[in-house]
Formats: C-alpha cells, sequence, structure tokens
C-alpha cells in the first residue's frame, strides 16, 4: 500500500505539535486527521477506522491508556503508536501490554515514526 | 520523617558521622566505674565482715587463756589461804589453853607449823579481853591490848579474820590470819598468825605470763597487795579504778595508765579482801591475728585486682562493640539518605525531563517543518543559510534530548528492578555522564569494551553508580590531561569483567586497606567517605567481586566482577 493511503489519526493535545507534525506528513504525500483529546479520538475512531493512531499518553482528560484499550476493544485492527514524554516508563510497558503497536519517545525522529508507521499499516493490513 | 524517628536517640546525621571518641571514654568511666562498685562493694564488704568477725573471734581466743589462768591462780590463792588459815583454827581448836598460853609449847608448836607450812612468820595467843597472852616471834609483842582494834572485833564476830598485806618485820609484806576458837564452857581465845607474803609472789610467778604481761593482787579499795611489774610496788595505790566486783572471773578491754591497749583480766576474792588481776597488752596478744589479716588483705587485693581487670576486659569488648553498631548505623542511615537523596533527585529529573520533552518536540517538528518547507522549494532565498540554522536548532535539540534520556534513565535507577542488562551499554551511558568534564580536564576517556558479552541479571540504577562512583574516583585521581581506559571483558565462566584503570595519583597501602570503610576518605572535607563503602556493598550484593591494583604514582586499576547468574537471596 503506497504512503497516500495510509490512513492515519493523530492525536495530542499539544496543538503546536500535532498540527505541524501532520502539515509535515501531508508534505510527504499523507491525509493524517487530526484529535486534541481522547473522547474526540474515539469519535473520529467510530467515524472511520484508520489503520494506525499516533496516541500521546499524557493528555489532560480521558488519559492515552484509556483510549488505546477502547480503540483496541472495538477495533482491534487498528494499530497505535504510543507518545511518550518519559521513556521506557511504566505507561510505556503498560500500553505495549494493552496491546499497543509500538511506542516512541518525544521528541521525534519523523523518518522512524514513518517507517513504524508502515510497518502498523502492514500489521493492519494482515490483523 | 525519616530524621524524626532516629534524632531523639542519636545527634542529626552530620553530626553523628562524627561519633565524639569523647562520648565512648565517657560511657566506658561510666561502666567501669558502675561494674566495679557493683562488683567490689559485695568483696569488700565480705572483707569487712570477715575483718570484725575473725577480730571478735581472736580476741576470744585470746581472752579464754587469761579468763582460765587468772581463775585457776585465784584457786591457788585461796588453797593456800585456806590451808594457812585451817591450819591456825586447827591449831586454836587442837591445844588447849593452857598449853598456847605456855610460851615453850607454842614456840614448839609454831617450829612444826613452819616444817610444814612456809610462809609462817610469828603466832600469838590473844584472850577474850584481847590481851597478848603468849608469842613467838621476831616481834616483842608481848603483853599487848587488842580490845580497842578493829580487827579483833572482826574476828570475835566472823571468828575468822585475813588483814591486808602490811609491811612488816625486815620490811617484807605480811598478812596476818586470826581465828577464834571457843570451848564448849564458854571460853574464847584468839589465834593470831603473820603470813610473809613471798608465797604470793610464788604463785603469781607460777603463772609465767610473757613478757610485757603482768599479775597482782590489789584489795578492795585499789591498793597493791604485791609488787606490780607496771604499776608499781606493793601498798602503792593501783593507779586505776577498780572493776565492779565479780566472783566471776572476767575479761576487759581498757587502756591502762600508759596509754597501752591491754586485756584487763580480774576476780575478787569470795572469802578475802582481795582482788587478782592479770593484765595482757593488746599488740601482742593480736600478734597472731595481724598475720591473718595479711593473708586476707592479699586475698582481697588479688580479688579487687582480678574483678578490675575482667571488668576493664569486658568494658574493652561493649565500648568496642558499640562502637562498630554505631559505625555500621551511621552507614546504614547515610546509605539511606543518599538514596533518598537520588530518588527524589529521580522523580524531580523524571518530571523536568517530561515537561521539557513537550515543547522540545514541537520546536523539533517546527524545525523540521521549515526544513521540509524549504526543501520543498529549490528557489528558496538563502536557502543554505537557513537550512544551517535548522541545523542548528535540530542538533540542539538532539542534545537536549541526550539529556532529558539521560535524566529519564536516572530516576528510573529509583526502582530497583533485576533484569537482564547490556553491560556495554551500561558503561556507555555512564560514561556520558562524565564526558564534560573529562572534556573540559582534557582527560581522555577511552572505550575498550569487548562486544558480544552475556547479559547480567543486575538492577541498572545499582551497576551505574558503581561504575559511577568508580570513575569518580578516577577522575579525580588523573591530573588534567590523564587518561582513563575503561575495559570489558569475558573474565571467565562465571564473571564479566569490568576494568577502570587511570594513570592518575595512585594509592598508599594504608589507603588500599581502608579504602572500603566507611568514613575513610582522602578528599578532605569533598568526600563523604562512603563511595567506595556503598560501591563495596552493592557489589557484594549482587554477589560480585572487587579488585584493586594501585601504585603511588602510577596509577589505579579497579576490575569489578559481576556474576552471570544471579546471586542466591
Amino acid at each position: 500500500m503506497e504512503m497516500k493511503d495510509w490512513k492515519v489519526l493523530l492525536v495530542d493535545d499539544e496543538v503546536e505539535f500535532v498540527t505541524t507534525l501532520a502539515e509535515r506528513l501531508e508534505l510527504r504525500g499523507l491525509a493524517p486527521r487530526v484529535c486534541h483529546d481522547g473522547e474526540s479520538a474515539l469519535k473520529a475512531v467510530a467515524q472511520e477506522a484508520p489503520q494506525v493512531v499516533v496516541l500521546d499518553v499524557m493528555m489532560p482528560g480521558m488519559k492515552g491508556l484509556d483510549v488505546l484499550q477502547r480503540i483496541k476493544e472495538s477495533h482491534p485492527a487498528v494499530q497505535v503508536i504510543l507518545l511518550t514524554g518519559q521513556g521506557k516508563t511504566r505507561d510505556g510497558i503498560e500500553g505495549m501490554k494493552l496491546g499497543a503497536f509500538f511506542y516512541m519517545m518525544k521528541p521525534l525522529d519523523l523518518d522512524e515514526l514513518i517507517a513504524k508507521m508502515g510497518e502498523a499499516v502492514a500489521a493492519a493490513a494482515v490483523g | 520523617m525519616f530524621k524524626r524517628i532516629v534524632t531523639p536517640h542519636i545527634e542529626p546525621p552530620d553530626q553523628a558521622e562524627m561519633v565524639d571518641p569523647q562520648r565512648y571514654s565517657v560511657l566506658r568511666r561510666k561502666i567501669l566505674a558502675l561494674m566495679a562498685v557493683v562488683t567490689i562493694l559485695p568483696l569488700f564488704s565480705l572483707a569487712a565482715l570477715n575483718y570484725y568477725e575473725h577480730q571478735a573471734s581472736m580476741a576470744v581466743e585470746i581472752q579464754n587463756p587469761l579468763r582460765v589462768l587468772v581463775g585457776k591462780t585465784k584457786n591457788s590463792f585461796e588453797l593456800f589461804l585456806a590451808e594457812r588459815t585451817s591450819t591456825v583454827s586447827l591449831i586454836a581448836s587442837a591445844y588447849p589453853f593452857a598449853d598456847l598460853s605456855d610460851e615453850k609449847k607454842l614456840r614448839r608448836i609454831f617450829q612444826v607449823m613452819r616444817r610444814e607450812f612456809v610462809g609462817f612468820v610469828d603466832l600469838g595467843l590473844i584472850d577474850s579481853k584481847g590481851n597478848q597472852v603468849s608469842y613467838v616471834g621476831p616481834y616483842d609483842l608481848a603483853g599487848r591490848d587488842y580490845a580497842g582494834q578493829a580487827w579483833f572485833h572482826q574476828v570475835q564476830l566472823k571468828g575468822k579474820y585475813l588483814s591486808d598485806v602490811f609491811m612488816g618485820f625486815r620490811k617484807f609484806p605480811h598478812v596476818v590470819i586470826a581465828v577464834q576458837h571457843t570451848t564448849e564452857d564458854g571460853r574464847s581465845w584468839v589465834l593470831r598468825a603473820t603470813i610473809d607474803t613471798s608465797q604470793f609472789d610464788h604463785i603469781i610467778a607460777s603463772m609465767s605470763l610473757e613478757s610485757g604481761g603482768d599479775a597482782f593482787l590489789v584489795n578492795r579499795q585499789g591498793v597493791l597487795q604485791t609488787d606490780s611489774r607496771l604499776y608499781g610496788k606493793v601498798l602503792d595505790p593501783l593507779p586505776m579504778p577498780m572493776p565492779a566486783p565479780s566472783f566471776e572471773t572476767n575479761v576487759l578491754t581498757t587502756t591502762d595508765p600508759a596509754g597501752r591497749d591491754v586485756f584487763l583480766s580480774y576476780t575478787y576474792f569470795a572469802d578475802a579482801d582481795f582482788v587478782l588481776m592479770a593484765v595482757k597488752p593488746r599488740p601482742t596478744v593480736l600478734k597472731t591475728w595481724y598475720s591473718v589479716r595479711a593473708d586476707l588483705l592479699v586475698i582481697f587485693l588479688a580479688g579487687v585486682a582480678a574483678v578490675f581487670l575482667a571488668v576493664y576486659r569486658v568494658t574493652d569488648v561493649i565500648i568496642r562493640r558499640l562502637h562498630e553498631s554505631d559505625e555500621r548505623r551511621v552507614c546504614a542511615i547515610h546509605q539511606m539518605e543518599h538514596s533518598q537523596k537520588l530518588s527524589s533527585i529521580g522523580r524531580l529529573a523524571a518530571g523536568v525531563a517530561h515537561e521539557i520533552n513537550n515543547p522540545l518536540a514541537i520546536i523539533n517538528e517546527k524545525a523540521g517543518l521549515m526544513r521540509d518547507l524549504m526543501g520543498l522549494r529549490p528557489d528558496f532565498p538563502d536557502k543554505e543559510r537557513l537550512l544551517k540554522q535548522v541545523e542548528a536548532i535540530q542538533s540542539s535539540v538532539e542534545r537536549c534530548r541526550g539529556i532529558t534520556h539521560r535524566m529519564l534513565g536516572f530516576a528510573r535507577r529509583m526502582d530497583v528492578k533485576i533484569e537482564p542488562l547490556d553491560i556495554n551499554k551500561i558503561l556507555t551511558e555512564t560514561m556520558g555522564f562524565l564526558e564534560r568534564e573529562a572534556q573540559y580536564r582534557n582527560v581522555s576517556l577511552e572505550r575498550a569494551l569487548t562486544p558480544g558479552l552475556p547479559p547480567i541479571p543486575s538492577d541498572q540504577g545499582q551497576i551505574q553508580q558503581v561504575f559511577l562512583n568508580v570513575l569518580n574516583n578516577a577522575l579525580a585521581a588523573v591530573p588534567d590531561g590523564g587518561r582513563i581506559q575503561v575495559s570489558s571483558q569475558d573474565h571467565d565462566e562465571a564473571f564479566v569483567g569490568i576494568s577502570i584503570a587511570d594513570n592518575g595519583c595512585g594509592m598508599s597501602e594504608e589507603t588500599l586497606k581502608h579504602m572500603f570503610e566507611p568514613f575513610f576518605t582522602t578528599k578532605k572535607d569533598k568526600g563523604t567517605g562512603l563511595g567506595m563503602s556503598i560501591t563495596y556493598g552493592i557489589v557484594k550484593r549482587l554477589g560480585g567481586e572487587i579488585l584493586v591494583q594501585s601504585k603511588v604514582g602510577e596509577g589505579t586499576t579497579v576490575t569489578i566482577l559481576l556474576p552471570k547468574k544471579q546471586a542466591e537471596g
């Protein structure tokens, strides 16, 4: 599957971060959707299931891990890449246990993220 | 919270670190004094009790023979006097008045008396009116009238009379014995004899008193009746008050007029006006006792010495144990404090890292976008110059990322968790902390890590602390421009070895001996003296070993061996 066909949802409360990230991905041909909190992310997933969700763990309101759990319950095929500000903390490990595809630490290396998204898309197609 | 639990018992840890040696010597003195008192007091009381009981029994032992001797001598005296009295009495009643009044017959009787009984000096017959009827002896007493004299009335009243001693013929002391005889038809006469008291001296001499002792007769008025070695001649007044009358033999402990401590034994005569006294000076009688006391004293002193020695040794051991346990406790407190401090620093670091990572991520993305945008337009003005700025921003972000990741790594160490660890990775990470200082001081940090080492089951935080402590020491030891070489190798089947070698100042034998002891430091005020002891503790807990080779002026190599399999327990 080509990159422009990837269906990606970015979820992060840091608006500047997530919009900039989205813009950079758009420059590379993707059309990611963007949400700023857990509830809207769940709605977006329910509306149209993406292949990959890039999800920040630390968010006000609904926590990233809860969002992950709900997505995995309703759409097990959707792959989730967690973003954390704390490296390999318990959140990351817990996330992996809950079925996250991978977790990455901020600040991101964009090429690495795109590579992981590619793997996730492939995994989503299988799952 | 922690402090509050501890402080009631000890000073705050800063001061406890240098536990005042004065405190131990004061404690030692107190324990020593208490134990000495507790042990020596009963010993002393026992000795004192023994002393007095012994003294009492010895006194009794010395007094008893004296008492017996005086009693026996009194009997001798009484026997002597009774014999003389009954002799006179026998003659008075055996011969008729006519025979006795005949001086020729009286002389013959007197000669027989003198032959049978020593001591008779004269003999005279006095009729009931007090007239001297006949007389045999050295005095011219014939025809003398005794009617008005007190002794004559007494003999008429009692039938017998024994006089006090008086100076008689040729200046010899004498006593008079007078006996009244009354016939059946009512006639009565008195036979009067004088006895020379040299016999008294014989009886006293037969007591065979030791030198310094004395025995004598005295009358109830306190006039000496025999010569006394210590208190005067016969008929002198006794320079001592008379003891209370008693017909039993008594022993008094008293002081004589010359100031000597003496035992005074005495007894009153029942039939005569005499008191027999014997004196023994106390120092001589107690000679035996003093020798016994010397033995006692030696035993007592030896006992005291033994007690003191034992008390001293025991106290020594107690104080040393106390000292050791104090040191251990202070060490434990420090270790806990240290890890608490690290733990709070860790938590803080984690928070800071997290807070910084988010804005950092934004900067990173913004800079990335800028580059993306410039890259899309080949005709972008000043593209090269701007791309350089963006690159600088991105590399700074990368640096910050390295810092926050290290801080997070540090924070993570607080959770003790044994997991398989890549030693090389940890070494590299730990060395990262010191790279800046090394660079600044121009110290070369060399790495010779053997790739493909088996993972070591251990706690990352603790291992990192061990490496950090040793590396810190190495860095402190080398001069500017020095060299530190870190290598890892597969030591043997059981251990992985990590060597940290420096070409610094090295350590003396003395320092080597003490380097793992808590509070031992060569860094003066800068060090706590705990780094190496904590390091040693951690390595030991992990089942490892630390080997140190060092030569003054040449450098130090610390080799840490870590077991490949997790230590038991």
